[in-house]
C-alpha cells in the first residue's frame, strides 16, 4: 500500500460523496494502480462526465477535465489524438455512459482509441436524486419507478464487447485489491479498455429499496457462486421476476481481451 | 505575391485554418459544409495535424475541445442541424475558456429544412443558441477571399480571448468558386502561457476583464477544468459573488476589447443619404446595388459588418444618424434587423427586405428599393 494521499488535491476537500458510497474505495484502488505503474502524473489526464462518479476527478492531482453529461469519451478522444503521450482515463457513471453517452462510448470502443474507461455502476442516478437508470434492475424502486422498474437493463460489458472494446472487465467495489490489479492491467493494455465497477448508492438505491446502507450493500456484492456475483442487492428482486428470467447475476474479472490495431486518427505518415 | 487560385469558399476556409496553425479537425458530415472535412483529411496530416470523423456533432465539438486542451488549435464545421447539436459544447467552451473555431455553413431551416440552399437563418442561434448568459464572437465573410481572412481571424480571436469563435456563412459562399490571391503569410496569435511555476499556478487567475494563461494538458501544469461555475483554482463553487465575477469577466474580456474584434466595412458612405445594411452574401448584392444606384444618381452607401456579434452598435448608430433611410436585407424573416432597430430607432427610417425561399437576394431588388427610397414602408 502506498501513500495515495500524495495524489489527492487536499485543498479541494471535503468531497461531495455520501456516507456509505463505495466510489471512494474505487478511487483509492485506481490511485494504487497509478502508483504501481509509476505513471508520470503530469501525463495522466482524467476525463469525466456528469454525475457522482464523475466528480471523483476533481480531487486528484492530475490534469482533469470535467466535461458534459455523457460526452467524456468524445473529449477524451480529442485529447488522446492531439497528445498521444497522455495516459487518458475516463471516469463515468452508468447513466452518464450508457444512457446519454451511449453513442460516444460505443464509438470510442469501436475505434479502439487507447484509453481506459472506468464506469462506476450504482444502478441509479444519484446526483439528480435517485431516478431509474439503464442499469436499474427490473423490479427495483427509483424515484421515477415508484412501482418498480419495468424496463430491461443493460449488460454493459456485453455491450462493450459487441462494440469492439479490446479489453473488458467487471470488478466489484468490495474487492479493492482485484480492482487495482485489473485497473493496472487495463491501463497498460494497448487500445480501448472498459471496466465496469459495481459500486453502490445507499442514499437512494439502498433507501428506496430498503436493502440497507453501504455496509449491507457491499456485503451482498461479496456473495459469489462459481464466479457469478449478484450485485446491487438485486437478489431482493429475484423473487419478483418470472421463473424463466435469468438470474440478474454478473460474471466478474477480465471478460474479454484481444490485441487489435489502435486508432489514432488520420495523421501524417499514413 | 502568391498566384491566383480558383477556390471554393469551403476550400478557402481550410486554407485559412492551416495558415492560422490549425492542427486538429473533428467533424461530422453535413451539407453544405462537408467539403471542409474532405479537404481537411487530405491537407491536415501533411501539416502535422490530426483529423477524425466523429459519431455526431456533439462529439465533434467535444473532440475539438479535448484537442485544444491538449495544446492544439482545433476546429469543426457543420450546418444548421449540426450547429444545433453543438450548442451544448459552445457553452462549455465559453465557460471553460477553451479556444476553438466552429464553422456553420448556413442552409435553410428550421429542422433539416432546405439542404444546399442558402440562408442566414442561424444568426440568432449563433448568438443565443447555448443556454445561460454568455458572450459570442461571430464573423460573417462575404466572399471566398474573406472566408480565408476571417478564418485566420477566427483562430486568432479564439486564442487571444480563450473563447469559441463562430464563422458564419451561407451555402452560396461555401460553394461558389472565385479566383483569389491568398497572402503568403498571415499574422498568427497563440494563447498566452503561464509565467509562474506549476506549484504556483491556478488555471483561472485573471484580472477582472482579463484572459488567464492556458498551458496544455501534459505540459507539467496539473489543473482542473469544469463547466460548473468555478473559482480561480478552476474548482466548482456555488458562491454567488464568484459566479457573478466569472460570468462578468467572460463578457468583459471581449466587450472591453471591441477594437480587436469589431470590423465593419462601409462603402460609399461619405455622402450617402441612403444606406443598405447587409452581411454575408447579401453584402455582395448590396455592394453591386450601391454601384448601380450611384450610376442612377442616388446617394446610396453600404454598411456591412464582418463581425456580426458582438453587434457593431456604435458603427451602425453613426451610419443611421447620417442617412435618411436604412434598408436592412437578410435571408431570414428578420434577425439582425432587431439589433439595427435597437441602435438606430428614431435616427433614420428603417426598411427591411427579407427572404426565406432559398434564393439569394439579388442586386436588382435592392436597387429597386434604393430607387423607391425603401418603398415608403418601414
Amino acid at each position: 500500500m502506498s501513500d495515495v494521499k500524495t495524489y489527492l488535491r487536499e485543498w479541494a476537500m471535503p468531497h461531495v460523496l455520501c456516507p456509505g458510497c463505495a466510489h471512494g474505495i474505487v478511487l483509492r484502488s485506481f490511485l494504487e494502480s497509478v502508483d504501481q505503474l509509476q505513471l508520470d502524473r503530469d501525463k495522466v489526464a482524467m476525463v469525466a462526465g456528469i454525475g457522482c462518479s464523475s466528480r471523483l476527478i476533481g480531487y486528484v492531482d492530475f490534469c482533469t477535465l470535467h466535461g458534459t453529461h455523457g460526452r467524456a469519451p468524445a473529449f477524451a478522444t480529442g485529447l488522446k489524438l492531439a497528445r498521444p503521450e497522455l495516459n487518458v482515463v475516463v471516469v463515468t457513471g452508468d447513466g452518464d455512459a450508457l444512457a446519454i453517452g451511449g453513442n460516444h462510448l460505443i464509438h470510442a470502443a469501436r475505434r479502439n482509441i487507447d484509453m481506459t474507461v472506468l464506469m462506476l455502476n450504482n444502478a441509479i442516478y444519484g446526483m439528480t436524486g435517485g431516478q431509474a437508470a439503464p442499469t436499474t434492475p427490473e423490479g427495483a424502486v427509483a424515484s421515477t419507478t415508484p412501482r418498480g422498474n419495468t424496463e430491461p437493463n443493460f449488460d454493459a460489458c456485453k455491450l462493450l464487447i459487441g462494440a469492439g472494446a479490446s479489453h473488458v472487465a467487471r470488478v466489484l467495489a468490495v474487492n479493492p485489491l482485484e480492482m487495482t490489479k485489473i485497473m493496472a492491467d487495463a491501463m497498460t493494455h494497448p487500445g480501448f479498455s472498459f471496466i465496469e465497477v459495481i459500486s453502490d448508492c445507499p442514499e437512494y438505491f439502498g433507501r428506496y429499496n430498503k436493502v440497507g446502507g453501504g455496509a449491507e450493500m457491499l456485503s451482498w456484492m461479496a456473495v459469489r457462486d462459481e464466479g457469478i456475483t449478484i450485485p446491487l442487492a438485486s437478489k431482493k428482486f429475484v423473487k419478483t421476476l418470472p421463473p424463466s428470467t435469468p438470474l440478474p447475476g454478473m460474471q466478474t474479472g477480465v471478460l474479454h481481451r484481444e490485441i487489435r490495431p489502435v486508432y489514432s486518427g488520420v495523421r501524417g505518415g499514413q | 505575391m502568391s498566384a491566383a487560385q480558383l477556390l471554393q469558399g469551403n476550400e478557402a476556409c481550410v486554407k485559412g485554418a492551416l495558415a492560422a496553425g490549425c492542427s486538429f479537425y473533428g467533424g461530422y458530415p453535413i451539407t453544405p459544409s462537408s467539403e471542409i472535412a474532405e479537404q481537411m483529411v487530405r491537407l491536415l496530416p501533411k501539416h502535422g495535424g490530426v483529423f477524425i470523423q466523429m459519431e455526431d456533432e456533439i462529439a465533434s465539438l467535444a473532440s475539438v475541445i479535448g484537442a485544444s486542451l491538449a495544446g492544439s488549435k482545433a476546429m469543426t464545421a457543420t450546418s444548421g442541424p449540426g450547429f444545433s447539436l453543438m450548442q451544448e459544447h459552445i457553452g462549455y467552451a465559453t465557460m471553460t475558456e477553451v479556444p476553438c473555431v466552429i464553422v456553420n455553413v448556413m442552409r435553410g431551416g428550421p429542422s433539416t429544412g432546405l439542404p444546399t440552399s442558402p440562408s442566414q437563418g442561424d444568426v440568432m442561434q449563433a448568438r443565443w443558441g447555448t443556454h445561460g448568459d454568455h458572450p459570442a464572437i461571430v464573423l460573417a465573410p462575404a466572399s471566398v477571399g474573406e472566408v480565408f481572412d476571417l478564418t485566420v481571424k477566427a483562430f486568432n480571436l479564439a486564442e487571444r480571448f480563450r473563447t469559441p469563435v463562430i464563422l458564419l456563412y451561407d451555402e452560396v459562399i461555401g460553394h461558389t468558386r472565385e479566383s483569389v490571391v491568398l497572402p503568403e503569410s498571415v499574422d498568427v496569435i497563440d494563447r498566452t502561457q503561464p509565467t509562474v511555476e506549476p506549484a504556483d499556478f491556478w488555471p483561472k487567475d485573471a484580472a477582472p476583464a482579463g484572459v488567464p494563461p492556458m498551458p496544455a494538458f501534459g505540459d507539467g501544469y496539473r489543473f482542473h477544468v469544469t463547466g460548473l461555475i468555478h473559482d480561480h483554482r478552476g474548482f466548482p463553487t456555488t458562491d454567488g459573488d464568484i459566479a457573478e465575477a466569472l460570468i462578468t469577466r467572460l463578457h468583459d474580456k471581449i466587450e472591453e476589447n471591441l477594437d480587436e474584434v469589431t470590423d465593419v466595412e462601409t462603402f460609399m458612405m461619405d455622402d450617402a443619404e441612403l444606406a443598405i445594411f447587409a452581411y454575408g452574401i447579401v453584402g455582395r448584392s448590396a455592394h453591386e446595388a450601391v454601384l448601380r444606384a450611384r450610376e442612377a444618381g442616388i446617394k446610396a452607401g453600404l454598411v456591412r459588418p464582418l463581425t456580426i456579434w458582438p453587434f457593431p452598435a456604435a458603427e451602425v448608430a453613426a451610419a443611421a444618424r447620417q442617412v435618411d433611410t436604412m434598408i436592412v436585407a437578410e435571408m431570414n424573416l428578420g434577425q439582425l434587423i432587431g439589433e439595427v432597430e435597437r441602435v438606430a430607432a428614431g435616427e433614420t427610417k428603417i426598411v427591411s427586405y427579407l427572404r426565406v425561399d432559398g434564393e439569394p437576394i439579388t442586386p436588382t431588388v435592392l436597387l429597386d428599393l434604393c430607387v423607391s427610397g425603401g418603398g415608403g414602408s418601414s
